[in-house]
């Protein structure tokens, strides 16, 4: 230390009046690729001014796993679990954009139960992500317990895809036609009592520890604010454009299956900060729990699938009593379905914003492409001018508040 | 046709297909209502001031997507296909451009930033070059991939592997080596025109694609029927009748025995 006080003694600038004075130049950092807060392998190089963010680089694909071309080679419906790994958070919102671009290239109807069960468990699939989401996000910023007890509820909704589809989380339950089977009674009672009583228990004591927070807010307030404008230039969706005050919500505005038929609530933010984009999604958990409940109670008996046998397989029973069952059993999983030559972009309200899939049929049993629309990819590319200027500890608030999956990211 | 399917309603604008006619004039291809869509093909030099058009003077204040399609068979064979969404009309609009790998498309990066990682894709999984775009880096794949998977020519394997090699203490790129065959199966019933030799009918050269043509009809009977000859009685009266012929080897007849 004395030697390197006695080295800057002798240091004298002409043109620098205070001696000793080094210049302190910008440096680089990598955040990631394993960085617990980077909800995945993202990996972004910053330029640093002490700790100011001067520059952010974000470098994704590193999850990259081919999934459009991978599709190019499979049949519709065995393309249709790669839609369960892409956000897999929020599997069933994936495959919903996907079997609605199948049927508006086919132009399928699609029996109305069917219609109540996809909104349904689109629903479900909202509060579970939002419950990953909304818990990282405040563990992120040094709160721990909120997170626990929200793991509790995706717990239980990963319980009732379970029951549902027979798989925890890649279920593959929406089907081109409808979805794959009906659910029992029992499964819906249950969730019925679950939306009354401990989804609001748990829920609510979870938010009320960071929704009025010191800590929190200190953390999230005034950080990373955006405008209308920005919003729009820079492709936002989802909570991410509700949060900069534009009442955009495709469930409302292109209303899809029976979405129309529902009453709910679209939540917009008034500071366009990342508080905003955190409360956003508190509000969406209820008015899910809310569309869920209309559906209970509007839900008709029928069939869930269609009867159109070129496209949606019969049932077992039939099989065994009926040769042309059999028969479309057979073409249907060995050839696939024929679709016709078209393309189409269906996009649809996923949990985190505008899931679009484009879609490409040469009128062959394989999508000729299929072009996924991440949500992911607009928000992150937004990176650099959102923390141009903030301190690097807000880059896990801001992170938090995208909601970030590479699986869809990276695809 | 009615839309009876339950994807995502969007009212139709009446006579916004004139209107685009009109508004885009030459830089216009064709504007094509399918698929209750509604998409615009327009010159590629004119793609910037098309879009500039398209956002201040149709509402459309969002780019959504840009996505690459390869059609191989065509002169141009890449399209690039940008989907805009207004969110004041409340309606969408896919614009396509075609180009081909030493073309380049002009960016729209001034009109929307969040082009930037869109065209980047684009370049990285098809090798369609966007000028105006400064950070044309690749995306997705790999530090220093090479080639452009997305393309319908790149095989879904790829042609390079990775693995940790416990000899070079470090993760190593091998070409791809595969246990057995890419299978492919693509269900084309032969009767309705396969255009490939099925397994087994390699040697049924000269006939047309799929089913062997069926042999030809016998010729009809002449009018005054031929006598068959008269039937030779079976019998085995010489040894060639017996069908058992010489003995192949004579050497094989000799009864074994001990030999010096």
């Amino acid at each position: 230390m004395s030697d390197y006080i006695e080295k800057l003694d002798h240091v004298v600038n002409a043109d620098d009046p205070s001696p000793g004075d080094t210049e302190i130049q910008n440096y680089t950092i990598n955040f990631g690729p394993q960085h617990p807060a980077a909800h995945g392998v993202l990996r972004l190089v910053m330029e640093l001014d002490g700790e100011i963010v001067e520059r952010c680089d974000p470098h994704v694909g590193l999850l990259h796993r081919g999934t459009e071309k991978l599709i190019e080679y499979k049949t519709y419906l065995q393309a249709l679990p790669y839609f369960d790994r892409l956000d897999y958070c929020s599997p069933l919102g994936m495959e919903h954009s996907y079997v609605l671009a199948i049927e508006k290239l086919l132009n399928l109807e699609v029996p109305i139960r069917a219609q109540y069960l996809r909104v349904f468990f689109a629903e479900l699939t909202r509060i579970c992500n939002h419950m990953l989401n909304l818990g990282s996000h405040v563990m992120d910023v040094g709160a721990m317990t909120p997170n626990l007890w929200l793991f509790e509820i995706r717990e239980d909704c990963l319980n009732f895809f379970e029951r549902a589809s027979g798989a925890r989380m890649h279920s593959a339950y929406f089907r081109p036609g409808g979805v794959h089977q009906d659910v029992p009674l029992k499964l819906l009672t249950d969730i019925a009592d679950w939306l009354d009583t401990r989804l609001p228990r748990l829920f609510e004591d979870a938010i009320s520890l960071v929704a009025d927070n010191r800590i929190f807010k200190q953390r999230n307030v005034d950080i990373a604010v955006v405008s209308k404008e920005d919003a729009l230039k820079w492709g936002f969706s989802g909570p991410m454009i509700r949060g900069s005050g534009i009442p955009w919500d495709i469930r409302k505005s292109q209303p899809y299956d029976v979405y129309d038929r529902m009453q709910f609530d679209v939540p917009i933010g008034t500071n366009f900060d990342c508080y905003d984009r955190f409360m956003i999604r508190v509000e969406e958990v209820r008015q899910s729990a809310r569309i869920m409940k209309q559906c209970l109670s509007e839900m008709p008996e029928g069939p869930i699938a269609s009867f159109d046998r070129k496209v949606s397989p019969p049932k077992r029973g039939e099989m065994k009593q009926s040769m042309e069952a059999l028969i479309h059993h057979f073409k249907l999983y060995t050839e696939g379905f024929h679709v016709p030559a078209g393309d189409v972009y269906v996009a649809t309200e996923s949990p985190k914003g505008e899931f679009g899939v484009y879609l490409v049929s040469d009128g062959s049993n394989k999508p000729y492409r299929c072009k996924i629309r991440p949500t992911a990819f607009s928000h992150l590319q937004s990176m650099d001018f959102q923390l141009k200027g903030h301190m690097l500890a807000d880059v896990t608030a801001v992170l938090g508040a995208m909601d970030i999956v590479f699986g869809e990211c990276d695809r | 046709m009615s839309a009876v399917h339950g994807a995502p309603r969007v009212n139709p604008i009446d006579g916004l297909a004139d209107a685009l006619a009109a508004a885009l004039g030459a830089s216009m291809v064709e504007v094509v209502e399918a698929h209750f869509e509604i998409s615009v093909t327009v010159e590629r030099a004119a793609l910037a001031d098309v879009m500039v058009i398209l956002r201040d003077q149709f509402a459309y204040q969002q780019l959504m997507e840009i996505a690459g399609v390869d059609y191989p068979d065509r002169a141009e064979r890449f399209e690039v296909v940008y989907q805009l969404l207004s969110v004041t009309k409340n309606h969408r609009l896919s614009v396509k451009v075609a180009t081909d790998e030493d073309h380049a498309v002009p960016s729209v990066t001034h009109i929307w930033p969040v082009a930037g990682w869109l065209e980047r894709e684009v370049f990285d999984m098809y090798g369609v070059l966007f000028s105006g775009n400064t950070d044309l880096r690749r995306i997705l794949t790999d530090y220093g991939f090479k080639g452009h998977p997305q393309r319908k020519d790149f095989p879904l394997t790829g042609y390079v592997e990775l693995r940790y090699s416990e000899d070079a203490k470090r993760v190593v790129y091998e070409p791809v080596k595969l246990a057995q065959d890419f299978r492919s199966f693509d269900f084309m019933s032969p009767w309705e025109g396969a255009e490939y030799i099925l397994p087994g009918d390699e040697k049924a050269g000269g006939q047309a694609p799929g089913a062997p043509t069926p042999a030809a009809a016998p010729p009809p009977p002449s009018a005054v029927p031929s006598t068959p000859p008269p039937p030779t009685p079976k019998t085995t009266e010489h040894k060639g009748q017996t069908g058992a012929g010489e003995p192949a080897n004579s050497e094989a007849a000799k009864p074994s025995g001990d030999k010096t």
